[in-house]
């Protein structure tokens, strides 16, 4: 018994320490790589601006290094790989190393100055294609085929999180950054003495929304369009987002778990208090002091408490050490610096000593101040009543092995109530994990399959000419096209902002479709915009209010824009209209970005290779593609932590019955062995005492749902974010799965304890009182 | 059944060719670990429809080893136990406890109450599971609890908690009712009250009775006393005529 509920404290203690110690590796090492690598702390593109203006940027206060670069797409042609592939090129200075966000080597050297078809790559799209120095690599630049020249693979603090331009999941195969020299790629763009990127530190103590207004004053007429900060610097924040995340963790599960075993504690401890009433008389009739008989109890606590803490560090550790490497491989750190920090056990001892000792000082208090002469007489029998079920009249349908049942569970409901509230927690962890899993099936489903059903959408250079859609559909194999125009924008209400993408979409489309909350199929107004509620709520707008738009290209129009309606999207956060609408707002004529293309799925390798050979095409990205992706990255860890959910879920609900059951046992052996002589079967008998689990777990079931949903919907809420909003949606499976668990857990344990029931001795209890 | 036996034998079969129970060289060997302990050296013994048998002896004589085999609570390690012409002796477990069930009445030291169950419920919970059973009504008029029906344990004397035991005990119509100490938890005056109920119950039902005491003044009111001493029957002594408990005292 006091191995379940030291197994208890040890699930609690090892996922504190597992999360809280790989949330201290993952920000130590973040942090200091940040430090080293010299990570900036304010971003901004524009358009060009001549290299003089660095000295303006520098002059902003508070500003402390400023680094230009040039920055631009390019699309890559890779032998054997059928996609294209889309690459960001990103310039290093011709002499000597940036000033910041420097690149950590992997392999190989850094670009020879001057040479232009030298490139260090980074090394997850490295690893993707199984790149090395010495690789060679077609690629159109600015519309140019170039052969470039692969020298070195590099890690960079800038893109830990890497995501191609408007892309939501991680992508490396299709998506690659490109460090080249700074001469070669101004040349190739018309960048020379001039930079289209800048990136910056601050001297500490900086209000940094201060140089951002400054810098943006100063970009303004190069085409700037808004500096942000490291806060809202991709990488920087989807890896807060997986932090935020794994806090989360680091809270509700070492609650729940340390709440069990303070309450299984109490019990056991309560027990061992009624069972060694004797003893204790006998110890303090020789003269034992309270505190001596206090200090026993406290003792035995303190060595289970122990176990659990030593046993949850050294698996937090092991479990730990197993998570930071798969975040590790997931952000590319070029090191990893896992060490436990002391306060992470102190905390964890500190805390679980605290639930162990409230949960069973009333006990100990009751063992320590029993009078010598009072404990030294048996316990009395123990007083019943008819239960409220048998008040109201239902007795008669009962038998008396069903009475025992009744009046045992209600002689004490608040240990009954404890006992079906531990359980339920199992049931709602697990109905928590099957809910994500669940959660993510259905916002693939919602966001892949019913809003988006392309086989690929194809995004131009630039605008483009509507035609250049009849050209894609000549091309064999596809079946049709269906145009979208996207601009980046800023979209503001008063004092708030939001920097997003406006997709207009044509009317009628079937390859790319508006879902509204209800999930219904939406025709887009001819007028106005639609967006997701959560970009309602960031910007505090509803339907019927209005927007400034700040178009961030072309002639850059700041326009008023009505708000529509809300859809319904769960990754990203966007805005959608009429792309008639669109493109009247932009002052252009009948604009694209892009295709959705449905495809015959026989000529798919076909249409790749077609559009491959295409200089306007930036990218192609496939929807099952991303849903692979999505899987493979977002999912894997999500799934890890669904898995800890039903291991620790069992593992409670196991210790929670088999405590009940053992101290059930114990209790009522001396009656369960009394049937047993007077004719009961073991089958008759274990029914008196198994039949009492099967009520409480029975009970505790439809709690564990109504637990798990509430805890579900609070981290929904709380997980909210602009890049994934889980719907909250509980699936029958979820359900059935939970409750399959623990039932499950309980059969098992009463398997367990019927064992222990057949070996009851029959014969002790006849000469024996309790 | 009046007459004289030899001592150290309480077989009785000249006289009942049909003894509710035998026992032939009854042994019972406990493995203590590396001690063996020798509770039965070889009892003979015979029990007749109808007596009241009370077993003498100190603590340690094996009387309550005797009784829980002859209660099919435990196994002889030799010898033969026959109930009713049908062997004990090799019974499963699954055997025993039908033979408790149907057979057997047990009264114990310490009740062993259900604490749950009311008086009535008490012996309901046996007689939901016999085949022939009285009412639990008119077990509890037996024993003079009628007007303690729906009283729980704890709200009942020692004596009265006794009696319900007794009840429960008779309820099924069981062929042999076995007393463990019965009156050794309660006072005298109290320990009379409930060795009425057993004798009452010995007479009107004819049930026969063994009862287990190391209080000598209790073998008064048997119809033989067996006395035991280091595992063996080492005396068998026939009233001539017994006493009712309540001209008892000790």
């Amino acid at each position: 018994m006091a191995l379940a509920i030291a197994l208890v404290m040890t699930c609690g203690v090892a996922t504190f320490v597992m999360s809280k110690s790989t949330l201290d590796a993952l920000t130590g090492t973040l942090e200091e790589f940040y430090a080293e690598y010299r990570f900036a702390e304010v971003f901004a593109t524009l358009k060009r601006a001549p290299e003089a203006t660095t000295e303006r940027l520098e002059a902003i206060e508070g500003v402390d290094v400023v680094d230009t670069r040039v920055v631009a797409a390019a699309s890559l042609d890779i032998e054997d790989y059928r996609e294209a592939v889309q690459a960001l090129l990103i310039s290093v200075p011709d002499e000597g190393a940036p000033q910041l966000n420097l690149l950590f080597m992997v392999e190989g050297r850094n670009v020879d100055p001057y040479r232009d078809d030298e490139v260090v790559v980074n090394d997850a799209f490295a690893d993707a294609h199984g790149f090395v120095p010495g690789d060679r690599l077609g690629a159109v630049i600015n519309g140019r085929r170039k052969q470039l020249t692969i020298v070195g693979v590099a890690r960079s603090p800038e893109y830990i999180y890497q995501l191609a331009p408007g892309s939501l999941i991680p992508d490396f195969e299709r998506f690659g950054i490109l460090w080249m020299g700074r001469s070669p790629l101004a040349t190739a763009f018309d960048m020379q003495g001039a930079f289209n990127d800048v990136t910056m530190t601050l001297v500490p103590g900086t209000r940094v929304d201060d140089v951002i207004d400054e810098v943006d004053l100063v970009l303004e007429a190069f085409g700037g369009i808004g500096a942000f900060e490291r806060e809202d610097q991709q990488s920087h924040f989807y890896i807060s987002q997986e932090l935020a995340e794994l806090e989360q963790m680091a809270t509700i599960f070492p609650v729940i778990f340390l709440g069990v075993a303070a309450f299984l504690l109490n019990v056991v401890v309560n027990r061992l208090v009624q069972t060694q009433r004797e003893q204790i008389a006998v110890l303090k009739a020789f003269g034992y002091s309270n505190v001596q008989i206090g200090s026993h109890y406290i003792l035995l606590v303190s060595a289970i408490m122990l176990l659990g803490v030593v046993a949850g560090v050294a698996l937090g550790i092991r479990f730990g050490f197993g998570l930071a490497e798969l975040y590790m491989a997931f952000f590319r750190f070029p090191y990893l610096n896992y060490e436990l920090n002391a306060d992470v056990v102190v905390t964890a001892l500190f805390v679980s000593a605290a639930a162990a000792f409230l949960g069973t000082i009333a006990a100990v208090r009751r063992a320590a101040t029993l009078p010598p002469a009072e404990a030294m007489r048996p316990e009395p029998p123990a007083s019943y009543r008819e239960s409220i079920v048998e008040r109201l009249g239902l007795g008669r349908f009962f038998s008396q092995p069903t009475r025992m049942i009744i009046r045992h569970l209600g002689r004490h409901p608040v240990k009954a109530v404890f006992a079906v509230v531990g359980i339920s927690f199992a049931c709602a962890l697990l109905l928590m994990g099957q809910f994500f899993t669940g959660a993510m099936d259905y916002m693939m489903e919602i966001q892949f399959e019913m809003a988006q059903r392309d086989d690929l959408m194809v995004t131009f250079v630039e605008p483009t000419s509507r035609r250049a859609v009849y050209s894609l559909e000549e091309t064999r194999g596809v079946l049709h096209g269906e145009v979208f125009r996207a601009a980046p924008v800023w979209l503001r209400n008063g004092n708030k902002e939001y920097r997003t993408l406006i997709q207009g979409v044509a009317p009628g489309g079937d390859l790319f479709r508006l879902l509204n909350t209800q999930l219904e199929v939406v025709d887009l107004p001819a007028d106005g915009l639609l967006i997701p509620p959560h970009l309602g709520a960031l910007l505090n707008v509803v339907p019927g209010d209005t927007l400034s738009v700040e178009v961030l290209e072309g002639r850059r129009p700041v326009r008023v824009v009505p708000v529509a309606g809300y859809m319904e999207q769960y990754l990203g956060l966007g805005a959608y209209m009429r792309i008639d609408a669109l493109n009247r707002m932009l002052k252009e004529g009948d604009a694209i970005s892009g295709v959705f293309l449905a495809v015959d799925g026989n000529e798919i390798d076909a249409v790749h290779e077609e559009l491959k050979g295409m200089p306007r095409v930036a990218g192609v990205s496939s929807r099952t593609q991303a849903i692979d992706d999505f899987y493979e990255n977002m999912g894997e860890t999500m799934l890890v932590f669904a898995f800890f959910y039903v291991v620790f879920a069992a593992a409670i609900s196991f210790a929670i019955i088999y405590n009940t059951a053992r101290i059930a046992l114990s209790e009522r052996g001396r009656e369960l062995a009394s049937l047993r002589i007077l004719g009961f079967k073991q089958s008759e008998v274990a029914y008196i005492l198994l039949g009492e689990l099967a009520v409480l777990t029975l009970l505790a079931i439809p709690v564990g749902f109504a637990l798990g949903w509430a805890l579900c919907i609070y981290i929904v809420e709380s997980l909210q974010t602009e890049i994934i909003r889980f719907p909250f949606v509980m699936t029958a499976r979820a359900y059935s799965i939970s409750a399959s668990v623990v039932i499950a857990s309980a059969i098992l344990t009463g398997f367990i304890v019927r064992r222990r029931l057949y070996r009851l001795n029959l014969i002790s209890v006849l000469k024996t009182r309790e | 059944m009046m007459e004289e036996k030899p001592i150290a034998t309480a077989t009785n079969s000249d006289a009942d060719p049909h003894p509710v129970f035998e026992a032939r060289g009854v042994t019972k060997v406990y493995d203590m670990g590396e001690v063996q302990v020798h509770a039965l050296r070889g009892v003979d013994l015979e029990l007749h429809a109808g007596e009241l048998v009370v077993m003498l002896g100190p603590s340690g004589s094996g009387k309550s080893t005797l009784l829980n085999i002859l209660g099919g609570l435990d196994t002889a390690t030799d010898g033969y136990v026959g109930y009713l012409g049908s062997d004990l002796t090799d019974a499963g477990q699954r055997e025993l406890t039908e033979y408790r069930r149907h057979h057997v009445g047990f009264v114990f030291q310490f009740y062993n109450l259900i604490p749950s169950l009311t008086a009535r419920e008490n012996v309901a919970i046996v007689t939901e599971i016999s085949s022939d059973p009285m009412d639990p009504a008119d077990a509890l008029a037996l024993v003079e609890l009628s007007d303690r029906l729906d009283h729980f344990p704890a709200q009942l004397s020692g004596g009265e908690q006794q009696r319900v035991a007794i009840a429960r005990a008779i309820a099924k119509n069981p062929q042999v009712l076995l007393c463990d100490e019965p009156t050794g938890a309660l006072d005298s005056s109290t320990g009379v009250i409930v060795l009425e109920a057993i004798d009452r119950v010995n007479r009107e039902l004819g049930t026969t009775t063994a009862v287990i005491t190391h209080n000598v003044t209790i073998g008064d009111m048997a119809d033989r006393v067996i006395k035991m001493g280091d595992g063996r029957v080492t005396e068998v002594i026939t009233n001539q005529t017994k006493k009712r408990p309540k001209d008892m005292s000790w």
